[in-house]
């Protein structure tokens, strides 16, 4: 049983058809990354899995359950169980790094207050940024203030991580750091759909590679395969092009 | 001068200082009850102007529409509007609660503006963040969204303040004894239009300083976004 299921998804920006006829399966435990062109519908997929892009047909299924994304039951238990890290971190400007991680298992799971700290101080020493606390957002790095993204998402508890083009903000110095962090969840066993440009990185992590160009899934392989083997000319195409590149 | 000199044993008597007194006091109270009405009605209407759901939309153009309409007709025209409104279906007699619901009414349109940019100048993806954090609407304003919204809604919004405390002026145009129309009455009694305006002058300068200095103070302790 796939822990998230899309079929024959469908969503829109207002008149721009986003995601065409998506098909995804992703099990537990599964590392899938995203890769394609800007605008190809990578982010999207993500947004839409926790509401934040209302789908117009099509059917997810998370642990096997039908969620209907236009109720706001089931979006709580989306949410709940799913995490998610933006490309520009969107860290809560007006509160410290340790009430950015903090705030929603307490206000919104209602959580034991100490237990949350303890917890949030042991992810951000992973995280390598224990030094860091009282910090605001604005004083830290890039790098950094992803790395509190991950370890607000993660302290939350979700079962599954989605992670948007985490590193494509960051200068390249600061790329690794970020890098090393989620390398260290994927070791933990943890779900996640990773949509990145790193292509080495995406080599290295991921069970599964889904390509998409303009709103549709061309081509789902092995990351070997997709990279020396691809089975579409589209996927060829944008693999060499970003192989030249680097 | 001299003649100026010689009046002001004669102006200053203990029956013009309480006439004065009374009228900073309207002035004070119009000013007052307008902002702090506009200023919570002003929170309540830009927070209900930003919702989604389908079942408050006839609110959210209610509220589109009054705001509009308060903030295009003159602070004059409305009160004389409301004035003969009172008048034709006999609400009340006095002036003063007229004119305390007139600024009412515009504060609030004004304000509810004021504070509607400041809603909107946070950014989307912070919003994102929140709802994807089950933050409800109503959470993410007050945990995400006002804090860090305050230094962009205060100085304006205490220049509508002090600015409001100069427009109750209008109100002596329906009779309400304010500051500017105890200034013109006892010019009207023979002192000199120097002395009648000039200690108005300063009333209303002992009244906005106060609430200038009540504004920077709020705009360092609320604005910056430590907290």
């Amino acid at each position: 049983m796939p822990q998230i299921e899309i079929k024959s998804l469908n969503a829109y920006y207002d008149k721009l058809h986003v995601l065409k006829d998506v098909e995804v399966k992703v099990e537990k435990g599964e590392i899938v990354s995203l890769i394609g062109p800007s605008g190809s519908g990578k982010s999207s997929l993500l947004k839409m899995l926790v509401g934040l892009l209302v789908p117009q047909s099509g059917e997810v299924k998370i642990n096997n359950e039908i969620i209907d994304y236009k109720k706001k039951a089931d979006l709580r238990i989306v949410r709940e169980k799913i995490g998610i890290v933006f490309q520009q971190y969107n860290l809560f400007q007006n509160m410290n790094v340790l009430k950015n991680v903090c705030i929603a298992p307490i206000k919104i799971q209602k959580r034991d207050s100490k237990k949350v700290e303890e917890q949030a101080i042991e992810l951000l020493e992973k995280v390598g940024l224990k030094d860091k606390l009282k910090s605001y957002p604005d004083e830290l790095s890039g790098g950094q203030q992803q790395r509190v993204a991950i370890a607000r998402a993660l302290c939350l508890n979700p079962e599954i991580l989605l992670l948007d083009e985490v590193t494509s903000a960051l200068d390249p110095e600061l790329v690794q750091e970020v890098l090393d962090s989620i390398r260290l969840l994927a070791s933990d066993g943890m779900t996640m759909l990773i949509v990145s440009h790193e292509m080495s990185f995406v080599k290295e992590v991921s069970s599964k590679v889904i390509f998409m160009d303009n709103g549709s899934i061309i081509e789902v392989n092995k990351p070997e395969l997709i990279f020396e083997n691809p089975k579409e000319k589209r996927t060829s195409d944008f693999v060499s092009k970003i192989l030249k590149d680097k | 001068m001299e003649r100026l000199i010689e009046e002001i044993p004669s102006f200053f008597t203990i029956w013009n200082i309480i006439f004065l007194a009374k009228a900073m006091g309207v002035t004070f109270l119009l000013t007052a009850i307008g902002c702090l009405v506009g200023f919570s009605m002003g929170c309540l209407i830009a927070v209900f102007r930003k919702t989604k759901t389908i079942f408050l939309l006839p609110l959210r153009i209610f509220i589109i529409l009054y705001t509009e309409i308060f903030r295009r007709i003159p602070f004059l025209v409305s009160l004389l509007l409301m004035f003969y409104i009172f008048q034709i279906f006999k609400i009340s007699d006095s002036l003063f609660v007229i004119a305390v619901i007139t600024v009412c009414l515009i504060a609030t349109a004004y304000i509810g503006e004021i504070i509607r940019s400041g809603i909107e100048s946070i950014n989307q993806t912070q919003w994102d963040a929140a709802s994807a954090m089950n933050f409800t609407y109503f959470q993410i304003l007050k945990e995400v969204i006002f804090p860090q919204a305050w230094k962009v809604i205060l100085p304006p919004a205490f220049g509508f303040f002090i600015m409001f405390i100069k427009d109750t002026a209008l109100a002596s145009q329906i009779g309400v004894m304010e500051l500017t129309f105890a200034a013109k009455v006892l010019n009207n009694k023979g002192f000199s239009p120097l002395l009648s305006f000039g200690s108005v002058l300063i009333l209303y300068f002992i009244l906005s300083y106060p609430l200038d200095r009540f504004g920077k103070h709020m705009e360092k302790k609320l604005a910056s976004n430590r907290n």
